[in-house]
């Protein structure tokens, strides 16, 4: 520690009490705008919400929202609808539960539980960190080059198979790190006391790790859903359509080859278009992705606050 | 161990593809067209001043109203706020950072610009960098809010009590005790904030105009890289055949993806620090 030559001034208390000041002034007036740039925050996401529902409004004054949600796209903003967005990103869904959780639970296991300290383990943590860090659209060009460009022959191209594994790889990342941290949770004794039984390493695992953390695990993979599925950008460079997309025709596995579209995609078109009724229809589009969003986060904060433990 | 591996996989593949397809960009044009004052892939003119400039303005002025606000919130949840009030204000700011990057667009364009930009300049355009960057801005608040906060929580108490001891008041100990002791993540917080307002996308590729010029007039419409991509990406039909101007998608990707990194590791860097002292 450096010591000081010059004199140290008196403290706020002695100072005050000096002047003969009693209310602190300076300190009130400091908290006051720390908590204005919460509550200009708070007046934002208000102002934001009120904004577009009040646009929303306007649109199912003229037509009912069955209409909205059954329609599909179309030239005409009287007509067009949602019904194809809401399928696409409900099944890009699918992709980032069936592909991103199993690998991003497996891989947070791995080096959690298994991975000694080596140089190479280190290296896979701070990786996964970066990528996380990595802009969302560059996840679309890795998406247009690896599954577009060279696994055509299995993804037939700009298809919902390449939408929903270029997602998948985005959010996989976020996936590792929130289960990583829901493991990392668990306490020790849990483990000591299932090895103090003669439980294997698998069997400890599988029976009282991965139950104890199963909630944070959930909340971060609900968070990590919600996240991709306001994602827009890397959809947009894998080939989303947003213009016209015929109904979908075929069976399953022929559809996850065609061509598609999601929900924040087609609120974007909406708000590019110059036409003013179309920008009206995106924030009803908007009001529709909100809904499933602040649900879904919603699911996740309660979740939390059920399960949330204290060791 | 597999699913770890695949990580480095993905990352690997990343990387390739963006320089395989970059580098190949760079020996197809005349290197004099990423000078040339234009950004216009369609015609062969790829300026990068223009893209980086529209970037590092917008970024700006993005981290004006994110840090800001971003620390204050911070500093208020962290130093002040009740645990009953916490328990309230804390959710409005994870829903905020919640909302999708195509809602702030539009909100961007169609309230920002016309009720806030345009009142305060009457000339400006309908779509302009200041809008973009506003909301920008509010999109990466809530990240440098929470990281900020977890730095000043990790602040141990002993240090706030030693201060009081010393008859500080409770401004004081937070601006000279709890700040300098936080600042590794405080300043974390804030390159993490920026990484994300470099690589936002959506926002700017609404509401930040598509002019092919340079300028730095917050006023008037801007390119961004991020947006520039988006827009080739959209246009992808037209520019199909032109294989350059796909190249060019790769090269500002490649840009992009270095530029954040180099943020990432260096905030990376920043946290660790904090970590070591306590």
């Amino acid at each position: 520690m450096v010591v000081r030559p010059e004199a140290v001034p008196p403290s706020d208390v002695v100072l005050a009490h000096l002047k003969g000041k009693r209310t602190d002034v300076k300190g009130l007036l400091f908290q006051t705008a720390l908590l204005l740039s919460l509550l200009l925050s708070l007046l934002f996401l208000v102002v934001l919400l009120v904004d577009i529902f009040l646009d929303a409004m306007a649109v199912f004054e003229t037509r009912s929202l069955a209409s909205f949600l059954e329609g599909s796209l179309s030239g005409f903003p009287d007509r067009a609808g949602v019904s194809q967005a809401l399928y696409g990103s409900a099944m890009l869904m699918l992709f980032v539960v069936f592909v991103s959780f199993p690998l991003g639970v497996a891989a947070a296991v791995y080096l959690e539980e298994y991975a000694s300290d080596t140089r190479f383990n280190r290296f896979i943590t701070v990786n996964i960190r970066n990528l996380a860090g990595v802009p969302s659209i560059v996840y679309g060009l890795l998406g247009l080059s690896l599954f577009v460009g060279t696994l055509s022959a299995i993804t037939g191209g700009p298809s919902l198979l390449a939408g929903g594994m270029t997602l998948a790889v985005l959010v996989l990342p976020i996936v590792i790190i929130t289960a990583s941290e829901a493991l990392r949770a668990v306490p020790l004794s849990i483990r000591e006391a299932g090895y103090g039984v003669g439980a294997t390493k698998w069997e400890v695992i599988r029976s009282h790790v991965l139950p104890s953390a199963a909630p944070g695990i959930l909340t971060g993979t609900i968070l990590a859903i919600s996240r991709a599925i306001g994602e827009a950008a890397p959809l947009l460079l894998v080939g989303a359509v947003g213009g016209l997309l015929g109904q979908a025709q075929g069976g399953f596995f022929s559809q996850l080859q065609d061509r598609f579209t999601a929900l924040p995609i087609v609120i974007f078109e909406w708000t590019k278009e110059a036409n003013s009724e179309f920008k009206a229809l995106a924030s009803a589009g908007i009001v529709v992705l909100m809904v499933i969003i602040l649900i879904s986060n919603a699911a996740a904060i309660i979740l939390r606050n059920r399960y949330e433990r204290k060791w | 161990m597999g699913a770890a591996v695949l990580s480095i996989i993905i990352s690997a593949l990343i990387v390739l593809s963006l320089v395989s397809e970059a580098f190949s960009f760079l020996t197809a044009i005349e290197l004099s067209s990423l000078w040339s004052g234009l950004w216009s892939p369609r015609s062969g003119q790829f300026d990068l001043r223009v893209i980086l400039s529209g970037t590092l303005l917008i970024s700006l002025i993005a981290m004006l109203v994110a840090a800001p606000l971003g620390i204050g919130a911070a500093m208020y949840l962290s130093e002040y706020a009740r645990p009953r009030v916490r328990r309230i204000l804390k959710p409005i700011v994870e829903i905020l950072a919640g909302i999708p990057s195509v809602v702030l667009g539009y909100f961007a364009l169609l309230w920002i610009s016309p009720e806030l930009v345009q009142r305060l300049n009457p000339s400006a355009g309908i779509f302009n960098m200041l809008a973009a960057g506003i909301a920008v801005g509010v999109l990466v608040m809530p990240l440098v809010a929470s990281v900020a906060e977890d730095a000043l929580k990790s602040v141990p108490m002993a240090l706030r009590e030693a201060s009081y001891g010393l008859g500080a008041r409770k401004m004081s100990t937070t601006l000279r005790v709890v700040t300098p002791a936080a600042v590794s993540g405080i300043m974390a917080a804030l390159i993490l904030g920026l990484s994300r307002a470099i690589g936002e996308t959506m926002v700017v590729a609404i509401a930040a105009g598509n002019s092919p010029l340079f300028s730095l007039n917050p006023f008037q419409g801007g390119q961004t890289m991020t947006g520039a991509m988006a827009q080739l990406a959209i246009g992808g039909d037209q520019v199909k055949g032109d294989v350059a101007a796909v190249q060019s998608l790769y090269f500002v990707g490649l840009l992009l993806f270095l530029m954040t990194l180099v943020l990432n590791v260096t905030s990376e860097r920043f946290v660790r620090r904090v970590r070591q002292r306590y």
